[in-house]
């Protein structure tokens, strides 16, 4: 015990940092559980008024399968590049990481243009969020994981560029560590937002 | 350029609210007067507004929650007088519109703007000694949560002369919270200012589950942590999984209100009673967010002052555990009367109970802890006393109201009223009040007046009884919550007893203030020199008060649950280490308090409809986050012989005490 | 300390038991007037009682202990090490256990028998319904075809079934005196079964804030000998008012302190209208929802 006091002690400026590293990577961890809360009760709200259509259209009106399943492969892809960058930070290769970020960045880019233009024609026909109870739920629950990768983009674009002017240093790793993490659970999410509302709602 | 937001906004006509406003920017006048007349400025901004320390970043928290109680507590009494004089002919002198804003900001404001930062303030400066850690796990984001929640606060503040407060109780109960039914910014001002206030206190939830579960000090296992820290502990697990639910509710509630969607409406496919699940989803949990602390503080206190160890331990953690896992599963007895059929009613009415037993093992515990001790009857522990009486009968009626039929008439009547403040004054202030008096020279390094504290806790608690007592009994007589005005009769006299409690009560805070003021005029022979005034049983009573800026110079090594005691006992206490090592602990950072100011503006922007102003200051959180990102340099080092200079002082000092 | 506690608690106990005494026919829940508000009174004394068990050691230790055992008294035992003792910790969870299992007991079986949707057995009862609105009440009574404004008039010794539906935000019918309350919920019907034994002139109320005009949403509830009903019927009947679409849209309008207003015939399933006004959007609008999971909830009819 003692001697686990003195190390603590006489830390030296790699563990002080790895120290950090490893509660920063536990603290997304909790804040990752609070988020699934949110959206457990996002998804609650959509069931509750999933059948609230007042008059108006029904999923099986607006949602074409194939078009988001065309969504969903842009994000499971960047799932699979972003996994590709966190393996490479992990052997050191930089410019790895930096093209398979880049392509990450690139395909989430594209998920969020599809979702924006659903939402568009969707909103132009009059079937915007203020229809009824049923398209209130559903914009907000897509809207809200939309919401997510939106800053999940952000995220990647500074870490980008903390790739780029700082090299792989600790405080970086970190940070791509927890954004990996922060990736990989909006495409679970999605997948529970892709069945629940796309598919149940179609089928 | 301005959005919804004119002149008319400020009600110049209502003296009542210009003169609370003239008020309060004459007091705020005053501070930074004296502030600039002292040349204080620059202290303040280096010393307290960018500091990253937890112990100053808990006394920050103190002073705004001290603050909103003033302010929640003159709200109480507003609605007292209205409620002593407002009978048959007489309108008493708050029309509807104000008496309901008043009631509304009294909820709000003694919840989420006075018991939590109070929770905040204790719990930021006392777990990190208590556990034998040098800070929090998150120190910057520790400072964010402070100043969003200064922002939440403010927002509200500001609603008293800037256009006005909801009208629609604390709860913002749809649908008539819903546009259609509230058409003005007061229910924009609720929602913004406790969705901001909600995430500060979900960070701050985050921060410390991570430093009591990584930080503790060697030997320190779970099983041999304070109760304090343990209640902490499980309130924020609480809040970690509660406080999304608000923030899903209070957003939703925004789409309806702002973008007209229908969640909570009652057409076109809203469900109103969906916001009634989802608040008390939240509502029920944040009740026991707010006591468990004080439920631990209690601990502390009872084992101190008994000069004996806690009774029960495992049994108090465990009843503590159990209480986090059932809160969360009774919100339904918020509304039995809805209609849910009774086996749904009678479910949710024997979880209810179920909460009583470990809350009435934990009263067992405390009880059994006095007993073959040798009680010293300090100011905590008049607190203390005086919760254990007061609760157990506030914790019968509550039983009582879980019971679904009885429910059925008392109901919505002030006998919940007086209920639930049975709850909240003698178990959540109490216990905050009994914390802050027996932690109070930790954290200033002198002593509070005993005689005040005595005074100003006679005037709490016989007030408390006078004002509740009555209502109590006018639930019975069937006055329901919330009324303006009333005309029976019968009732008057009670209501006329209650405003002369609610007198009390204020004379009590008052007091509390006197108690301030003459023990910082004596602090001089009050002085706490050597750290421990109370023969204190855990970790921060072995640093000096107030502690350094690193708390421990050298980690400490536990062996017990009350760890300082064992190191007494084995004459380990206040052993000085060979050599002192460096310390790094956190730089200022002036981006928390910048994102605040920001977020404060920008909640302000969403209530008045000034787009621009709200997207300008959306994107300058985004950029002071960005750039404090690239910032590496985030921390600094105490040298070993700094603090060899530093700990030769405070031993000096020790030895020159003893 | 102890002392002026021991004040305070007396005083306020004799202040309550004077009150109680003294003002029995003001304490209106200790004093119903039917066979509900009889069963709930008897339910929350019961239950009192029961936690009673519980809370008096609880308070006699509470301000024995530190007494007995204060600083002062160095004859005391004192045992700093004692935190510990399994009879006591199993006394300590299982009195509570008990009294829990007493009560859960008490609370199972009488929210079925005080269960507000059930019928009260007897004459066949007068129906009402009742609509909430900004800010007064309106009944329907619909088998005599007549509506009145911020008054209910009823037979005592008559089961009443009531219907309840608001037509604007939540509001709670509650006559104090006779039992039960239930909340008035827009596009929902609640259902409430009370019964007054006695004539006599008891108290209605919102008992759910619901804005500006809350304050003022209580009526009187008169219950009448059956000869009386049917004069007071014929009374109604001879208002020259009648409740149709237009009046109803007047009515409406909100207002505060309305007076009692009567109308001697009521447009045909008004109370069904106002109830599909808020929830038949479509015919989907109103399936049940998953939150819905109880047996009977309000709105699915």
């Amino acid at each position: 015990m003692s001697d686990y006091a003195l190390t603590l002690d006489r830390a030296g400026e790699e563990d002080r940092e790895l120290e950090r590293a490893t509660n920063q990577v536990f603290g997304f961890w909790i804040y990752l559980m609070s988020d699934l809360v949110l959206f457990a009760v996002i998804f609650a709200t959509f069931a509750v008024l999933c059948r609230n259509y007042a008059g108006g259209p029904t999923g099986r009106d607006l949602f074409h399968l194939p078009y988001v399943l065309g969504e969903t492969m842009f994000l499971l892809f960047s799932s699979a590049t972003c996994g590709l960058a966190m393996a490479a930070a992990q052997s050191g290769k930089k410019n790895l990481v930096l093209f398979a970020l880049a392509v990450t960045f690139l395909l989430g880019l594209g998920f969020l243009s599809m979702e924006a233009k659903e939402f568009q024609r969707m909103i132009l026909n009059g079937d915007g969020p203020s229809r009824s109870g049923f398209l209130s739920a559903f914009f907000t629950l897509v809207g809200t994981h939309g919401a997510h990768v939106c800053v999940g983009l952000l995220w990647m674009a500074v870490t980008f560029a903390q790739v780029g002017l700082k090299g792989l240093s600790a405080s970086v790793q970190s940070r791509l560590m927890r954004l990996g993490m922060f990736w990989h659970f909006l495409d679970i999410v999605w997948i529970g937002v892709f069945t629940t509302v796309y598919l149940r709602g179609v089928l | 350029m301005l959005g919804k937001l004119t002149l008319s906004a400020i009600p110049y006509h209502d003296p009542i609210i210009m003169g609370a406003v003239l008020g309060s920017v004459l007091v705020a006048a005053a501070v930074i007067a004296l502030i600039t007349y002292y040349g204080k400025w620059t202290y303040l901004w280096k010393e307290w507004l960018t500091s990253l320390d937890h112990k100053r970043i808990g006394v920050m928290y103190l002073i705004l929650s001290l603050v909103m109680l003033l302010r929640g507590l003159s709200d109480a009494v507003m609605m007292r007088a209205q409620q002593a004089v407002a009978v048959g002919s007489s309108q008493g002198f708050l029309p509807p519109w104000h008496f309901d804003q008043v009631f509304t900001a009294h909820g709000t404001i003694m919840i989420l703007f006075m018991a939590m930062p109070f929770v905040s303030g204790l719990m930021n400066i006392i777990v990190p000694q208590q556990i034998g850690a040098r800070d929090v796990a998150f120190p910057f984001l520790n400072s964010l949560s402070l100043w969003l929640t200064v922002a939440g606060a403010l927002l509200v503040m500001v609603s008293l002369g800037i256009g006005e407060f909801s009208k629609v109780g604390w709860s913002g109960y749809s649908p008539l919270a819903e546009k259609l039914y509230s058409p003005g910014v007061g229910v924009d001002y609720w929602d913004w200012s406790i969705q901001i206030a909600g995430i500060a206190s979900l960070m701050t939830a985050i921060n410390f589950f991570v430093t009591i579960l990584r930080m503790r000090a060697p030997g320190m296992n779970l099983m041999r942590m304070p109760l304090f820290s343990w209640a902490i502990f499980f309130t924020t697990i609480l809040m970690v999984c509660s406080f999304p639910v608000l923030t899903v509710t209070l957003a939703m509630l925004s789409l309806d209100r702002y973008l007209g969607m229908h969640f909570f409406t009652n057409t076109f496919g809203g469900n109103i009673m969906m916001y009634v699940n989802l608040f008390w989803m939240w509502g029920h949990p944040e009740v026991y967010i707010v006591i468990l602390p004080s439920f631990g503080i209690f601990s502390e206190v009872v084992a101190t002052f008994s000069s004996k160890r806690l009774f029960g331990y495992k049994s108090l953690v465990y009843a503590t555990g159990a209480i986090t896992l059932l809160s969360f599963g009774v919100w339904l007895h918020h509304f039995f009367t809805m209609g849910a059929g009774p086996d749904v009613n009678a479910v949710f009415g024997i979880t209810t109970m179920i909460i009583a037993i470990p809350t009435g093992v934990k009263i067992f515990n405390w009880l059994f802890t006095m007993y073959r001790g040798r009680v010293r009857l300090t100011v905590p522990m008049y607190w203390t006393l005086g919760f254990m009486v007061s609760f157990s009968l506030g914790g019968a009626t509550g039983v009582l109201m879980g019971v679904p039929p009885a429910d059925f008439v008392i109901h919505n009547s002030v006998f919940l009223v007086a209920h639930f403040h049975t709850m909240l004054i003698t178990g959540t202030l109490f216990g905050l009040i009994a914390g802050y008096s027996y932690w109070f020279p930790k954290i200033t390094g002198f002593r509070l007046n005993e005689k005040w504290g005595k005074r100003a806790f006679f005037f709490w608690l016989i007030g408390f009884y006078l004002a509740f007592g009555p209502l109590y009994l006018l639930g019975l007589m069937g006055m329901p919550r919330r009324m303006y005005h009333y005309s029976n009769p019968a009732w008057h006299p009670w209501l006329l007893v209650a405003a002369g409690g609610a007198a009390l009560i204020v004379i009590g805070t008052f007091l509390l203030i006197v108690q301030l003021i003459v023990s910082i005029r004596e602090r001089e022979t009050t002085r706490d020199l050597t750290g421990d005034p109370y023969d204190g049983r855990t970790l921060e009573w072995s640093l000096s008060s107030p502690p350094p800026v690193y708390n421990f110079a050298q980690i400490p090594i536990v062996g017990d649950i009350d760890a300082f005691t064992d190191m007494k006992e084995k004459g380990l206490a206040y052993t000085r280490p060979v050599q002192y090592h460096d310390i790094e602990i956190p730089k200022n950072s002036g981006a928390g308090y910048l994102i605040g100011v920001l977020t404060f503006l920008m909640g302000f922007a969403l209530v008045w409809d000034i787009w621009w102003l709200a997207a300008s200051c959306a994107a300058g959180i985004v950029l002071i986050v960005i750039a404090r990102s690239f910032d590496d340099d985030t921390h600094r080092v105490i040298t070993g012989s700094q603090i060899q200079g530093i700990e030769d002082e405070r031993y000096r000092r020790l030895e020159a005490a003893r | 300390m102890r002392r002026k506690g021991y004040f305070v608690l007396a005083g306020l106990a004799s202040v309550c038991v004077a009150a109680l005494l003294g003002g029995c026919a003001q304490v209106v829940l200790l004093d119903p007037k039917g066979p509900i508000g009889i069963a709930e009174r008897n339910l929350i004394l019961e239950a009192l009682g029961l936690m009673m068990i519980v809370v008096i050691p609880v308070i006699v230790m509470a301000l024995w202990f530190p007494r007995k055992y204060s600083a002062s008294n160095t004859k005391a035992d004192y045992a700093p090490k004692w935190s510990g003792s399994r009879r006591l910790e199993i006394l300590i969870w299982l009195v509570p256990l008990a009294i829990t299992t007493v009560l859960g007991y008490l609370a199972w079986s009488r929210s079925h028998q005080l269960d507000p949707y059930r019928p009260i057995q007897g004459a066949a009862p007068v129906r009402v319904q009742v609509v909430a609105m900004n800010w007064k009440w309106l009944f329907i009574y619909p088998d005599q075809n007549i509506a009145v404004v911020n008054r209910l008039v009823f037979p005592s010794g008559v089961p009443l079934s009531f219907k309840i539906t608001s037509d604007t935000v939540v509001n709670s019918f509650f006559i104090p005196q006779l039992g039960s309350q239930m909340y008035a919920m827009a596009g929902m019907v609640g259902r409430l079964h009370l019964l007054a034994d006695k004539p006599g002139l008891y108290y209605g109320q919102s008992q759910q804030f619901s804005g500006n005009g809350y304050a003022y949403m209580r009526f009187h509830a008169r219950a009448v000998s059956a000869e009386q009903f049917r004069e007071w019927l014929q009374k109604v009947k001879r208002s020259p008012n009648k409740l149709d679409s237009a009046m109803f849209a007047q009515l409406e309008k909100p207002s505060v302190q309305n007076p009692v207003a009567y109308f001697s015939s009521v447009r045909q399933n008004l109370f069904d209208t106002i109830v599909e006004s808020f929830a038949t959007m479509s015919p989907a609008a109103k399936t049940v929802s998953p939150l819905e999971t109880a047996k009977r909830t309000p709105g699915v009819h």
